[in-house]
Parts: structure tokens; C-alpha cells; sequence
């Protein structure tokens, strides 16, 4: 119970401290400012687009992990899940390497005509780098929940393989993949590190909030809270609603 | 006419392996009846296609489904077979009618049209007006029904049933059963009926496979099954007692002591059958004609009803049946001593085969 206090603790006294520096006359202008209106944009933007990604690679992906049986799967399982447990820096750099402009991939992709650090495309790429792997571990372990022999029975009566994924086994795991997906969004809408490394910090062109907040907490402290104070309202909006998606469908 | 030959052989990567054949003509129905993890439902799986055979052919009237041989694999949704699942299986996130038009609109038959058919499937089975419902909110004997109708209406080739009342509690179960006779009748393919109920086996089946650890042990009437059992669980399973011996000029030596039959001609093998209402129990030495009379210990007693079923100890261990009345007038328990006398005539005796 104390110990569960404690716990609580942590997550409420900074957000009280937060909300203790804010600068509520002056905090319309703050907003409307243009860094700030312009990250809002962007963070909206890759986060969106990171998310909408991860759906169409991740649950295919997804679905080979839960449901082909190939060797080395395990490595692939590990490898996809990489980005959980490294700091993003490291994902940021590693992504430098290979995709950037004298990086494994990325120096043909220049020849013609993509470059992809330092650009919006360069913080999608980051963002869904970081954030997929919600959603494909999500899936992959609601897939692998899933009672196949329902499946089965959608077959005999006549069900070819694209009707059973979309009438059968999409609509049963759909409770986790909503989930996945917002978690993939919340995690890409706060992602920094990979974004700030791969794509810098460009206002208007890859500068998102979380990195506004970063430049801001140096100059200018008001709008940093400002940004901060954002961000906690849209987030804790998102997870509001995933809860209420939770309760209801359990 | 069609009929469904399957000959199969599955090798489950738990060390299972499926060896069976069986041939299932039009306008019959054929009980596969066995214990759990018999690999009744392995042989449904394959049949259905959900599981590869890894030798051996189905057929439906010379049209292959299943040669690994021949390389030849027609998937489930080519396959017109008709399934009722063990646990039903209605699609979770469907309403019940969805569930029944599902099949037809798979084989793209118009929404319309698919819902009316549905529908009238609904209606045929008592289940008018629970079309807007969810799986989850049926009875199940309602699932049961949804179930059979998701599996009519597609009009398939061939029937297969696992388990279609093992679910169901008593009541809902007598009152099913008429159902399931009516629409198995009804049916024209070749029907097969998965069972580890010799009862619904018996009541329903045309010609019974009883199958153990993957083999058919044995393949015939109800009558066959139930009067000449060739294995112990056969036996178990219509009551009767069942004892291998060896059989000299009609005298079988069984365990350590002879049974004389009516017959003084039998030599060699021999599967006894003993039906074990045909046992009586006394408690002195019984007068008059019985020619087998021994004396034993009741172990157990079973009450079934009115009735009581002994377990005897040795030197023969057989399974006699008393009524209630009976068992009080005598007084038995276990422990208690007792006479027991079977009539030469009662006593069936069939040469063993393998």
C-alpha cells in the first residue's frame, strides 16, 4: 500500500512540478509561436505516418513471426525487438550508417535523388524505427493467443485465405492491434533520440517537440513548459481513450 | 451415388501416429467411436483438410482430395465438407446469422440471398428470431444448432460431426439428439459421426469404427460392436464383460479356472463375452443347473439408478449387474463373500483373430 504510494509518487510529483511552472497568462502566445506550431505539425506528421507504416510492415511481419515456422526465427524475433531495449541514440546512429549520405544504402538512394537524413522523411524513418516494434510484438503475441481452429473452420466452409484474415482473423485480434497501434503512436509522437541523431534539429523541417522542448529548456524556459505541458495533455488524451478501449473489450 | 474412402496415415509431431482406413458410402452414417486422444479428431482434421495426410488417399468418388503419393492437396474451402465442430467454433465476432450466411458468402453467393438462405436454416432449426445475437450469448444447445445449420446450408458433400453433443448437459442433450437423427437422415452424402458415446454411436450410425491409439480395432453393426467386442474398451462399452482365454472342446480356460459353454465343439483362441446381467450373485452355494459356479469377493459397487453394478474380485474379476432391491435383500458391500453362477448358455465366445 505505502510502497504503491511511493510508486504513484513518482509519476505524479513531476507532473505537478511541471504544472507548477507553468506560465498560464502568457501561454496562448507561447503556443501560438511559430516553433511551436510548426513542431506540433511535424510531430503529428511522423507520428501519424509512423504508425500507418508500422501497420502496413508490421502486421505482416507480425503474422510471419506468430505463424511461419522458419529457421533462425528466434534471431529475427530479437532483432525486431532490438529497438525496445536500445537507447535510441544508438538506433539514430546505426540508422546515420547505413542511410545516410555515405552509408550503406543511403548513398545510392542519394543517386537518385532521396536523401533521407535531415529531412521529414529522415524523422519517419527514425520515428517508425523506434516506435514499430510495439506493434509488431503486440500482434505477433495476439496472434499467437488466437485459437487457430477458428480459422479451420472458416476454411471448410469455404473461406479462401484473405476472407479468413480479414472476416476472421483481423476483426479477433483487433482489440490488440488498436492497442498496438497506439502504442506504437504514443511511442513515435515522444520519440527523440534517434530522431535528433538521424535527422537533426531543423525548425520547420525535422525539429519535433520533444526536440523544441530540448532547444527551448537552453533559451527560453516558459516555452518549454509550454511544449511540455502539450505534450502531456495529447498523450495522457490518447491513453485515456486506450483504457477505455481495454475495459471494454475485456 | 458418392462415397468418401479415406485411407490415412498421420504422424503428429508428438510422437501420435493416425493409421486408419475407413470407407463412408452416401446416405449412411459412420461413427468413428473412440476414447479421448484416440485421434478421433485427427482423422476429422484430415478428412476436413485442416491437416495433411502423410500417406495414404481421401476420395470422394474417385475425385482425389488428399494423395501425398500422387502430390495432390485440395485446401478445406475446395473441399464441400460440412463440419460441426466439437466446441462449435461460431466466428467469436459475428453475429449468429453472419455465422450461417459466412459459407455462402464465401462462396459468393449475394449478401442478400445469403441472409434469406441463413435465415431459413435459423427458422428449420427452432432458432427464429436469435439471428442479431452474438455466439457468446447462446445457450449450448442454441450453439449446437447454429452450428449444424452453419454447416447444412452450404449443402456439402459430405457431413462430419466431432463430438456434436459431448458438450451439451443431459436435458439438452435428449432433446438434441432428435434433431441431429432428423437432419442426419435428411442428409444425402456420406455422413460421419465422431464419438466417444457408444450410446450415440449406437443410436445413430449405420456402421461403427472403433478406434484405439490410431487403429481401428474393430469395424461393424451396433450389434456387432456390442454383442461380439473384440477389445476390452469395445466391451466396456456396451457393459459387457470381455475375457480372452483358450478354449478346449468348449471348456475355456480363463485366469486360473474353466468356464464350460454351451458349445463343446470350440477349440483354439477365443474372446468371452458375458453380459453382466446374465451374472448372478448368491450367497450360498446356488441349487440347480448352473454349470459355471465360483466363489469371490465383491470389490466395488457402482449404483446406477436402480441398478448396481458389482465389480468381482478374483479369480475371474467380471462386472455383474443387480437391481437395487437385490443388492439390500443380499446385503452386499464391498468385501462381501459371495457364490457366482453364469448358465453355459449365457456365456459368448468368438474365435480371436489377431
Amino acid at each position: 500500500m505505502i510502497l504503491g504510494c511511493f510508486g504513484l509518487a513518482l509519476f505524479v510529483v513531476p507532473l505537478i512540478g511541471l504544472l507548477g511552472r507553468v506560465p498560464w497568462p502568457a501561454l496562448p502566445t507561447l503556443l501560438a509561436s511559430e516553433v511551436v506550431t510548426d513542431a506540433l505539425r511535424l510531430s503529428l506528421l511522423a507520428s501519424v505516418a509512423a504508425t500507418l507504416i508500422s501497420l502496413l510492415l508490421g502486421l505482416p511481419l507480425a503474422y510471419l513471426l506468430a505463424r511461419v515456422d522458419f529457421p533462425g526465427r528466434s534471431v529475427v524475433r530479437g532483432v525486431v525487438t532490438l529497438p525496445l531495449v536500445l537507447p535510441p541514440v544508438v538506433g539514430g546512429a546505426a540508422l546515420l550508417f547505413a542511410l545516410g549520405r555515405r552509408g550503406l544504402v543511403g548513398e545510392p538512394l542519394e543517386r537518385v535523388g532521396l536523401v533521407l537524413p535531415f529531412s521529414i522523411w529522415g524523422v519517419i524513418l527514425a520515428t517508425t524505427f523506434v516506435a514499430m516494434p510495439f506493434l509488431v510484438i503486440t500482434v505477433e503475441g495476439a496472434l499467437r493467443n488466437l485459437d487457430q481452429r477458428f480459422e479451420g473452420a472458416a476454411a471448410t466452409l469455404g473461406a479462401r485465405r484473405w476472407t479468413v484474415m480479414r472476416r476472421v482473423t483481423l476483426p479477433m485480434i483487433g482489440p490488440s492491434l488498436t492497442a498496438g497501434l497506439i502504442l506504437t503512436w504514443a511511442r513515435a509522437f515522444g520519440e527523440f533520440g534517434a530522431t535528433i541523431t538521424f535527422a537533426g534539429n531543423l525548425q520547420g523541417r525535422t525539429q519535433t517537440l520533444p526536440l523544441a522542448v530540448f532547444v527551448a529548456l537552453e533559451r527560453d524556459r516558459d516555452t518549454a513548459v509550454a511544449i511540455s505541458l502539450l505534450m502531456v495533455l495529447v498523450s495522457l488524451a490518447v491513453l485515456v481513450a486506450l483504457r477505455d478501449r481495454w475495459t471494454r473489450t475485456l | 451415388m458418392s462415397t468418401l474412402e479415406a485411407r490415412m496415415v498421420v504422424r503428429r509431431n508428438d510422437g501420435f501416429t493416425l493409421d486408419m482406413a475407413l470407407e463412408a458410402p452416401a446416405g449412411s452414417t459412420t461413427a468413428l467411436l473412440g476414447p479421448n486422444g484416440a485421434g478421433k479428431s485427427t482423422a476429422v482434421a484430415a478428412m476436413a483438410g485442416l491437416l495433411p495426410i502423410d500417406a495414404g488417399r481421401i476420395a470422394l468418388d474417385g475425385e482425389v482430395w488428399d494423395d501425398p503419393g500422387q502430390g495432390i492437396f485440395i485446401p478445406p474451402e475446395e473441399r464441400r465438407v460440412g463440419v460441426v465442430f466439437q466446441d462449435y467454433l461460431l466466428l467469436p465476432r459475428m453475429t449468429v446469422v453472419e455465422n450461417v450466411a459466412f459459407g455462402l458468402r464465401s462462396r459468393g453467393v449475394h449478401r442478400t440471398e445469403a441472409v434469406d438462405r441463413a435465415a431459413e436454416w435459423l427458422d428449420r432449426l427452432g432458432l427464429s428470431g436469435l439471428g442479431g445475437r452474438m455466439p457468446s450469448d447462446l445457450s449450448g444447445g442454441q450453439a449446437q444448432r447454429v452450428a449444424l445449420a452453419r454447416a447444412l446450408v452450404t449443402e456439402p458433400s459430405v457431413l462430419l460431426l466431432d463430438e456434436p453433443l459431448s458438450a451439451l448437459d443431459v436435458t439438452t442433450r435428449a432433446d438434441l439428439q432428435v434433431t441431429l437423427a432428423q437432419h442426419l437422415e435428411a442428409f444425402a452424402g456420406p455422413r460421419i459421426l465422431i464419438t466417444h458415446d457408444p450410446a450415440e454411436a449406437f443410436l445413430f450410425a449405420d456402421t461403427i469404427h472403433v478406434v484405439e491409439d490410431g487403429w481401428v480395432t474393430q469395424s461393424g453393426t451396433a450389434d456387432d460392436i456390442r454383442l461380439r467386442p473384440k477389445t476390452r474398451y469395445a466391451a466396456d462399452l456396451g457393459g459387457v464383460n470381455l475375457v480372452r482365454g483358450t478354449a478346449i472342446d468348449g471348456v475355456v480356460a480363463v485366469g486360473g479356472m474353466k468356464l464350460h459353454l454351451a458349445d463343446t465343439t470350440v477349440t483354439g483362441e477365443v474372446l468371452v463375452t458375458i453380459e453382466p446381467s446374465a451374472i448372478s450373485i448368491h450367497l450360498v452355494f446356488p441349487e440347480g443347473s448352473p454349470r459355471n459356479v465360483w466363489r469371490t469377493t465383491v470389490e466395488r459397487l457402482e449404483i446406477l439408478g436402480s441398478r448396481v453394478r458389482l465389480r468381482l474380485g478374483q479369480p475371474l474379476p467380471l462386472t455383474a449387474e443387480v437391481t437395487d432391491a437385490a443388492r439390500t435383500e443380499l446385503g452386499l458391500a464391498p468385501g462381501s463373500e459371495v457364490w457366482v453362477s453364469v448358465k453355459a448358455t449365457e456365456i459368448g465366445v468368438q474365435l480371436a483373430g489377431r
